[in-house]
């Protein structure tokens, strides 16, 4: 069965559209990288997974169900973490507050909340982390937290949104791993968001780009090429490869007029390192 | 004669007991979704509400449990906008305290019940008051306890509760009309310009003294209930008004939980 089917998927924010005529399909147990400049719709299409975006055009199947809201077999770790840094509460009782949190009444855990808390916890490693108060966390303890609480209730789907950023390149390849094990041991199908395919690199089985309202998903080989990002990026795009770096060029004028495309600028050519370091 | 022998003395005790406990459990989940300010709001439309049923000759108490709990649904309803949206707020909360004025402005008699309204008057509880505070207590809890599960995850964690189907809008407006509730009620002990001192005070300084929201809760309540109660017996015996015994002690329960927990 496939995890994520998207048919002839059309996805708009207010009148804008984000995606248009997307068919793609995310087998069980794969571990895909999302990637795409910002805007492009990474967070978009993962909020249409989760039901909280009802598609335009098309639709979006999770196992062979149509996306609803409160799908207990897709586990979320979201983008936006902006004020937990000043929360002066542990992070067990942060993650605890997830447990069956939709239900009404006293937010009181009972064994059986525990005992998937310690195993979701055990899982990242993240037990001792977790006695202490979010505002006395690392980012990269944090994030380890919440990769524990994306994992409670034994999710077939986790959706990672950008899990590594304000990570160093060290915590960044830890977390990597750490998705790519609970993938390979758990069977869990992992989308996972990131901004440098150069983080995924080795990791991932596929890649699922995003950008223009397009999307290509395939292996790092089959999608960086020019036939498939030029229409991404809209531009001409040119792919070099050298001593195992992967470089996305594009020497468009229209390009440079867009900051959220292209982060370095080099005598009008634009360069992505997309390989090892 | 002891202090517990008179009638007004008793309703003092009771009142400022059961609004204190409501205000300090409801008080940490307003301390935790960032909203005190919100809170601080309300008790001035709230001003407004009581004035304005002053005027046409209705209970102030019931025109400010109206006015306040409608407030808090509209402000619940706008949610996320009005977040750091302080201006606007406090632009509405100068606006209800210039209606207050405007309606006792008119309303003559009436004006010797301004400073109770605005700094709270415990020592002239009466019973049938004690009765409406104990009702609103009741109420203000009970709802509190049944949401308090889907409120907390959606506070925590707002983008994973809406993907679990907790309605960010249902619990954000059912948890303002709670706080208004609250307030109304705190506005009868210490006032529309004080309810920071009972509502946000103890549940402020028992968020630094522990990383767990039961005990936080529990911290909290006794906070309150300690404030209200020393203060209470603190004015018996000063002739200070209740208001700013409530209000010393607060701040001072406060700023010992900072330098206690300083250094973390
Ligand atoms: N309410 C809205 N109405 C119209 N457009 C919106 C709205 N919200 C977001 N957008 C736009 O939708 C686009 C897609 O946003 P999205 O957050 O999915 O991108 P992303 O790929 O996750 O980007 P990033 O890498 O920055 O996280 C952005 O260009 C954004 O400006
Ligand atoms: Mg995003």
């Amino acid at each position: 069965m496939n995890a994520v089917e998207l048919d002839s998927l059309g996805l708009t924010l207010g009148r804008r559209p984000i995606l248009r005529d997307v068919t793609l399909a995310v087998r069980e147990g794969e571990f895909v990288g999302v990637l795409g400049p910002n805007g492009a719709g990474k967070t978009t299409l993962f909020r249409a997974i989760l039901g909280l975006l009802k598609p335009a055009a098309g639709t979006i199947r999770v196992f062979g169900e149509t996306a609803r809201p409160g799908n207990a077999a897709i586990g979320y770790l979201a983008q936006s973490r902006s004020a937990l840094p000043q929360l002066h509460l542990s992070g067990r009782e942060f993650i605890a507050s997830s447990i069956r949190g939709e239900r009404y009444g006293l937010p009181i855990l009972g064994p059986e909340g525990r005992r998937q808390l310690d195993e979701a916890l055990d899982l990242v490693g993240a037990r001792e982390i977790a006695a202490r108060p979010l505002s006395a966390m690392s980012g990269g303890e944090r994030q380890r937290l919440l990769f524990a609480q994306a994992l409670i209730g034994h999710p077939k789907l986790l959706l990672l949104d950008e899990p590594l950023i304000s990570l160093d390149p060290r915590r960044q390849r830890e977390v990597v791993e750490l998705a790519r094990r609970l993938c390979r041991e758990l069977g869990i199908t992992v989308l996972f968001s990131a901004h440098e395919l150069s983080q995924l690199f080795g990791a991932i089985d596929r890649v699922l780009y995003l950008g223009n309202g397009h999307a290509a998903l395939g292996t790092i080989d089959e999608v960086i090429r020019p036939a498939v990002l030029s229409p991404l990026y809209g531009s001409e795009i040119e792919v070099v490869r050298a001593n195992g770096h992967i470089f996305i060029l594009s020497g468009d004028a229209r390009v440079e007029e867009d900051p959220h495309l292209h982060e370095h600028h080099d005598h009008g050519h634009e360069h992505h390192d997309h390989g090892h370091s | 004669m002891g202090i517990l022998d008179l009638d007004f003395m008793r309703n003092a005790f009771a009142a400022s007991g059961i609004v204190a406990v409501v205000a300090g459990i409801v008080g940490v989940f307003l301390v935790l979704r960032g909203q005190t300010f919100a809170g601080h709001a309300l008790s001035h439309v709230g001003f407004a509400g009581a004035t304005a049923a002053g005027l046409i000759g209705l209970s102030p108490l019931g025109g400010m449990i109206a006015f306040t709990v409608l407030a808090g649904i509209g402000m619940g309803a706008l949610g996320e906008r009005l977040s750091g949206r302080d201006v606007a707020v406090g632009i509405v909360l100068a606006l209800s305290l210039g209606f207050g004025l405007l309606f006792l402005h008119y309303y003559t008699s009436f004006a010797t019940q301004a400073s109770a309204l605005l700094f709270g008057n415990v020592l002239a509880v009466s019973t049938g008051t004690l009765l409406t505070l104990a009702v609103l207590g009741v109420v203000a809890l009970v709802a509190l306890a049944a949401i308090s599960r889907p409120l907390l995850f959606a506070t925590l964690q707002p983008e994973l509760a809406e993907a679990r189907g907790v309605s960010q809008r249902t619990t954000g407006i059912l948890f303002m009309a709670i706080v208004a509730i609250t307030v109304s009620a705190s506005v009868q002990i210490v006032g529309v310009l004080l309810v920071f001192t009972l509502m946000v005070g103890p549940a402020a300084a028992a968020e630094r003294l522990t990383t767990r929201l039961g005990p936080g809760v529990l911290l909290a309540a006794l906070i309150a209930l300690a404030e209200a109660w020393l203060g209470v017996i603190i004015a018996f015996y000063t002739d200070w008004p209740v208001s700013f015994c409530i209000t010393a002690l607060s701040a001072l329960a406060y700023f010992a939980a900072v330098i206690a927990t300083r250094q973390a």
